[in-house]
């Protein structure tokens, strides 16, 4: 832990990168304590008013201004990021279980085992991701569940072929032939032996895939397939804002940038720990 | 190379089959389409009558087995909303698609390539550092708030290009370069890490020992090695680009096959559903294949099944 803080230290993009997410993951946590008024109740009397910074035109209290309704922007977007990152994360972290176990038995097993998953993941690669995620929420209503499901579901296979061809060069090692001699069940080797030396690249694909899925959650509630309203969201913020684009720029203009940012943050821990870790998944990504 | 080929070719229609019968079983869930096709208060009797008549009365496996046949023969049945076939349906939005795509990925690829290989020659200077930060912008950006921040600048502040729709020329820039920020974003930053391992093998050092001329050295000795992943990923996005930038074109009122597949999920209508994701799906394993011919030009290992 205390090398890794070193290394980190040594990485100007990497550190800002972590820094930066640590501020918004932060901020997403403490956000009620803030004292922010609130993102679902609108002031109609001050509905479309532009930033303060902007001009005196604006009443006070709305920083990033207001959108149609006269709810405060600022507030939408710091709600909004809570439950983005919850999302995004569980759904990193069941697309990245569900990814790893398929590829480390993939990967252990080989032959037909290996065969009948690599064709589930042509299949899956044949099929746009953003057409499979809004067919599936289309079928199955956008709850909470259902999006880290399809979002998952994405998400998989990108664990499940790196990691199977680590397992490939695994197995053949000398520590996993030494468990087999002493007797060792296949589960046992799997889960005790191969399993903790595939966590490293399973950690960089999840940091790289967080990014992709916090975007293309935003992306399912531009089209209105997201978490449903009242509950705010950036893309479901940008999709309500299009309509006024002519006269309130700020609408559009700052959920993007928080998506942006945040996007930009874990992007620059990703390529760091995938350098710092792993030089070698540079090209084959 | 026939026996590599064939061998492609049966993955490749595997991956067309999962592809239909996934959606085929999925686009089933979304619900029954009759009570949207009829005028609301029609009676049950008439609802009964044109569930019949599309057939969505039979046994489900049922209906899969005679559309699949049907699919097999070209024919995914009438579109509920178009009445039309719906692959013709489909096929329409295609060149608008395409024009789209091809604008994007030609646009993309020449200024990632360009901006890649600067900032892998001109390693630790200024420029470098200019288009890593260009490209980390680039790929951090959602493109859909893109498209909107490309629509207030050049359509609602200088009003020099049109916001949304299509037919001349005006009405390709902004979507094309919306989607061409994202492909040379990615493609300037893998070439530049492909660049550099290359740059740093062996084989690179012994060119230059050998006294032969830097261009040469770049041109058939780097070049040609570094492009192996870069050509990977622009395959991949080519693909996902002809199977309609959904989102692109619903910020820019493009109407291409994305848009024409989300509105067609939101109408429940199943066979421009099935058709237009089997004709992405197509393109996009035939996309894969055309890839896996051109590693074996760039690479003869590949070519001779070592």
């Amino acid at each position: 832990m205390k090398a890794f803080f070193s290394a980190l230290l040594k990485s100007p993009s990497g550190l800002a990168g972590f820094v930066l997410l640590s501020l918004f993951i932060a901020i997403a946590i403490f956000a009620p304590m803030a004292g922010l008024v609130s993102p679902i109740r609108g002031d109609l009397m001050a509905r479309l008013s532009p930033p303060t910074w902007t001009g005196p035109f604006s009443p006070g209290a709305h920083p990033l201004g207001t959108d149609e309704v006269g709810r405060d922007i600022l507030s939408r977007i710091v709600n909004g990021s809570r439950l983005t990152l919850l999302l995004a994360t569980t759904a990193v972290v069941l697309g990245g279980i569900v990814g790893t176990l398929l590829g480390i038995i993939a990967g252990f097993y080989g032959g037909i085992v290996d065969r009948i998953l690599m064709r589930l993941v042509d299949i899956q690669l044949a099929l746009p991701l953003m057409l499979l995620a809004l067919l599936v929420v289309a079928a199955l209503g956008p709850s909470f569940v259902n999006l880290v499901i399809v979002l998952a579901l994405t998400s998989w296979i990108r664990y499940a072929r790196i990691i199977r061809g680590q397992v490939f060069a695994l197995r053949e090692r000398e520590f996993v032939q030494s468990a087999y001699a002493i007797g060792a069940s296949t589960w046992r080797i799997m889960l005790r032996h191969i399993l903790p030396n595939v966590l490293t690249p399973a950690l960089v694909v999840a940091t790289l895939e967080l990014a992709r899925i916090i975007i293309m959650d935003a992306a399912l509630s531009f089209l209105g397939l997201g978490v449903q309203p009242p509950n705010p969201s950036w893309g479901r913020m940008l999709a309500d804002g299009r309509v006024y684009i002519s006269t309130a720029w700020w609408i559009v203009t700052f959920p993007g940038l928080a998506i942006l940012l945040t996007v930009l943050s874990v992007n620059l821990l990703g390529d760091w720990l995938r350098d710092h870790f792993d030089p070698k998944m540079r090209t084959s990504r | 190379m026939i026996r590599f080929m064939l061998g492609k070719l049966t993955e490749a229609a595997i991956a067309v089959w999962g592809v239909i019968t996934i959606v085929f079983f999925v686009s089933r869930v979304l619900g029954d389409p009759t009570a949207l096709l009829l005028p609301t208060g029609a009676s049950d009797a008439e609802l009964a009558a044109l569930r019949s008549a599309l057939g969505l009365d039979q046994p489900l496996l049922q209906q899969y087995f005679s559309s699949m046949g049907a699919m097999l023969r070209g024919d995914f049945g009438v579109s509920f909303q178009h009445m039309r076939p719906a692959l013709d349906v489909v096929l329409e939005r295609m060149p608008a698609t395409a024009s789209l795509a091809f604008t994007a990925l030609a646009l993309g690829v020449l200024f990632g390539a360009i901006a890649g290989t600067i900032a892998a020659l001109k390693r630790g200077k200024l420029a470098e550092f200019i288009v890593m930060i260009a490209a980390l912008l680039g790929q951090a950006t959602p493109v859909f708030w893109l498209g909107l921040m490309l629509i207030l600048f050049f359509s609602v502040q200088l009003g020099w290009l049109p916001s949304s729709g299509s037919g001349s020329l005006a009405h390709l820039v902004l979507p094309a370069l919306t989607l061409a920020v994202f492909v040379s974003a990615s493609i300037a930053r893998l070439l530049r890490s492909s660049l550099l391992d290359i740059l740093g093998e062996d084989y690179v050092r012994t060119a230059r020992a050998k006294g032969l001329l830097p261009q040469t050295i770049f041109t058939w000795h780097v070049a040609r090695n570094a492009l192996i992943p870069v050509v990977t990923m622009i395959g991949i996005i080519a693909g996902e680009l002809l199977g309609g930038s959904v989102v692109t074109e619903t910020v820019f009122g493009w109407p291409g096959v994305g848009r024409l597949i989300v509105q067609a999920i939101q109408n429940q209508d199943f066979p421009v559903i099935q058709a237009g994701v089997a004709v992405v799906a197509v393109i996009f394993v035939f996309i894969n294949l055309a890839i896996d011919l051109l590693y074996g030009f760039l690479d003869p290992r590949i070519r001779q099944g070592r």
